[in-house]
């Protein structure tokens, strides 16, 4: 193996060598990070500023060239609000109902995703019977697509689905969970937690078993009692875990998308649709494309996950530091 | 010798490509299919190749959404096909190929009358498609449940609400889940909207103006358990959804959609019970109205073979091509004289041959305001915010007034962005 890179490696110092004759050694840097910067400039910071460009120009038009400029208009024509907590007063009511879905969707799919993962990591972490089989079955709802996971929901609880059906087997009778606001509501956020505490009963797990074996069996000689070995070991030793996996999950709950709209469209009225679908529909699916004021929500929503973003660096530097 | 022998090798084959492209006109042809279509044109466009050497029409077949989604955004970025089959007949206007310099116009005029307004748009009034299947809205009625009842089905000049009262009666002698239904979308209710007097388009412009009649019926009959609330109900945003899977297992009694659906009804209802179609039924308003629709065949202004492209659509209008192409695709033809001569559908049992001889039928009482909101190029806009907004008339996010006050600022929103 060596007999061949050798030899390549020689041609290639040649022209290297003179690169670094010809720019110097601390320029040459700046040639080994360009493939890098050349694709992440295309393909995400050229977005960016297409966004910016679309978000304060209006019309249908798909070409920049045939839009006029409007400045803030769009981001006025969100904001227009009498009252924030109450669509109906907004201009743009579809979008701040958006907002207040997302938010309520944020607080307690991620609030149970984290408590239940949590859970599930540490009964997986004690030592159970087919322990490997366990994590293996709540991993694997994480690989499943969104749109197979929305379609295996919707058929068990569509009007004449499998849970309705054995309702009312039993007597109890069947509800209509789909039509019905508050249950759609409810069970997006069960499907959500479902589809992906996998992910994060994993991290957790990880976090667990990285707690030094000793400190328990401490706790077992000082005759802790469990409740008081998780609150005062386990829980300020899996913190630093804790706080990524919240993060995580917080910025993966605002961009929930693809798995509710599979499952409800945004429905029923608009009692599951959340911002990223309103960003889709206003620029991609409704007549005319408002390209204009998706992309200026688009706009709004990536401050908000730059926030969070933020967070996370701060709480992982802050870890890094002690 | 040997260099010699490749070089002229290189050349001649150089040439031969050269030539083959000078000689061969590629036309692309963006088509999807509700049935049978685009195979039925791809096989009736082998017979133009043979007539046009040369010319080879490549049929894509794609999915609708592509054409509603994609052929825009292609469109305006100059890379789209040369001919497609499109449902938006009015909001693509700006990008059609005027075919009035390469085809017969009197002989256009006389075959498709009206329905050329569709494809036209304030000053581009040329000729630039070809409606290649018509398409009304109406009820499919399960006559099996109406006899199972003993209730007799309400007649010609019937109304809305008397087909409601007696689907209702059907509903509850039978157990059926639901009295009525209709699809989840714009182009829909606009047949019934008209009905009870809504105008939506005036003066070539937009409004919801005497839609709100119809809004309160429609969501009362939502509320009562009239009308099947899973379908308007169940979904967001303007996302369609229809009642026919329900309508084929027997669980509705009356099922307002359209004459695209007769095939589906055919194939799927088959014995199990017997179904027919009834006229639209009448509104407070006077009108009896369904809503017109269907697609046609455009070419594009972008072409290079503008000629060829007016050529193409000119033979898939002939009145025999036509004929032959509304027979085996079972469409309602949109070309007079075929629709006069009467269409034998090719394969069609009894039950759907009757289905779309009554749809037909149902063609001169669509009122002049759905025939013109056909044509209005923000028709899609305005399917979009009815859906939208009346589904949340129906799960109680709005009244119907702060609905009809909403779809009204939609309205006027889209168009200034439209504009």
């Amino acid at each position: 193996m060596l007999r061949i890179i050798t030899p390549v490696m020689r041609v290639i110092e040649i022209p290297m060598l003179a690169l670094q004759r010809l720019l110097g050694i601390n320029r040459l840097a700046w040639v080994f990070l360009a493939p890098n910067l050349i694709l992440f400039g295309l393909f995400a910071f050229l977005p960016v500023i297409l966004n910016i460009f679309y978000a304060t120009t209006g019309s249908d038009n798909v070409l920049l060239s045939d839009r006029p400029y409007v400045g803030a208009r769009n981001f006025v024509t969100l904001t227009d609000c009498g009252n924030y907590l109450d669509a109906n007063s907004c201009r743009e009511d579809k979008f701040w109902r958006a907002v207040w879905n997302t938010l309520w969707f944020v607080t307690l799919q991620v609030g149970f995703m984290v408590g239940f993962a949590l859970l599930t990591a540490l009964i997986l972490n004690r030592d159970i019977r087919a322990r490997g089989f366990f994590r293996s079955v709540f991993f694997f709802p994480v690989l499943l697509s969104p749109v197979v996971v929305a379609l295996i929901w919707k058929w068990i609880l569509q009007r004449e689905g499998v849970l309705n059906a054995f309702l009312d087997w039993t007597g109890v009778g069947g509800v209509n969970w789909l039509v019905q606001a508050d249950w759609a509501f409810g069970w997006s956020v069960f499907i959500s937690v479902w589809a992906h505490m996998g992910f994060y009963t994993l991290i957790l797990l990880a976090g667990l078993q990285a707690i030094p074996r000793d400190v328990y069996e401490a706790a077992i000689m000082d005759r802790a009692s469990a409740w008081r070995t998780f609150r005062r070991i386990t829980l300020p030793l899996l913190a630093p875990t804790m706080l990524v996996v919240l993060v995580l999950a917080l910025i993966k709950g605002v961009q929930t998308f693809d798995e509710i709209y599979a499952f409800t469209g945004g429905g029923p009225g608009t009692a599951t649709t959340f911002i990223i679908q309103y960003i889709y529909e206003e620029g991609f699916a409704g007549a005319p494309r408002l390209f204009g004021l998706a992309a200026a929500a688009s706009l709004l929503v990536a401050g908000v996950l730059v926030v969070l973003t933020l967070i996370q660096l701060w709480v992982n530097r802050r870890n890094v530091n002690g | 010798m040997k260099k010699t022998i490749l070089t002229s090798t290189a050349l001649a084959a150089g040439l031969a490509v050269s030539a083959g492209a000078a000689s061969a006109q590629e036309i692309r042809f963006m088509c999807y299919s509700d049935g049978n279509e685009c195979a039925v044109y791809d096989d009736l466009l082998t017979r133009f190749e043979e007539q046009n050497e040369g010319v080879d029409v490549v049929v894509d077949e794609v999915p609708y959404q592509a054409i509603v989604e994609n052929l825009p955004v292609q469109l305006a970025a100059g890379t789209g096909p040369d001919i497609a089959k499109i449902t938006d007949t009015g909001g693509l206007n700006e990008y059609y190929l005027d075919l009035a310099p390469h085809v017969d116009t009197g002989y256009w005029d006389e075959a498709f009358g009206e329905t050329l307004n569709w494809y036209r748009v304030g000053d581009r009034d040329g000729y630039y498609g070809m409606h290649s299947q018509l398409t009304i809205t109406g009820p499919f009625v399960n006559a099996t449940l109406f006899e199972q009842a003993g209730v007799e089905m309400p007649g010609a000049g019937a109304t809305w609400e008397d087909w409601a009262a007696a689907a209702t009666k059907v509903a509850e002698a039978t157990d059926a889940d639901f009295p009525m239904a209709i699809d989840r979308s714009g182009h829909r209710v606009a047949g019934p909207a008209v009905s009870y007097g809504a105008k939506l388009v005036e003066d070539g412009t937009g409004t919801f103006e005497g839609f709100g009649p119809f809004a309160e019926a429609f969501v009362g009959w939502n509320e009562d358990g009239t009308m099947a609330r899973d379908v308007w109900a169940s979904q967001g945003g303007a996302t369609y959804a229809d009642a026919a899977q329900e309508f084929i297992n027997g669980e509705v009694v009356f099922y307002y959609s359209g004459s695209w659906q007769v095939g589906r009804m055919d194939e799927q209802v088959g014995d199990f019970f017997d179904w027919k179609v009834v006229g639209s039924p009448c509104g407070p308003a006077g009108p009896c109205s369904g809503m017109p629709g269907g697609a046609g065949i455009v070419g594009f202004e972008q072409t290079e073979h503008p000629e060829i492209v007016a050529k193409v659509i000119d033979f898939l209008a002939q009145e025999d091509i036509y004929a032959e192409a509304a027979a085996r695709t079972r469409n309602l033809p949109a070309h007079l004289g075929v629709a006069q001569t009467g269409v034998e559908f090719e394969g069609a049992t009894p039950a759907a041959q009757a289905a779309l001889t009554a749809f037909a039928a149902d063609l001169p009482n669509v009122a002049p305001e759905a025939f013109a909101y056909q044509g209005y190029s923000g028709n899609r806009a305005m399917y979009g915010i009815t859906v939208e907004r009346l589904s949340q008339a129906i799960v109680g996010e709005l009244s119907v007034e702060e609905a009809l006050a909403r779809m009204n600022d939609d309205l006027e929103a889209a168009m200034s962005e439209a504009q």
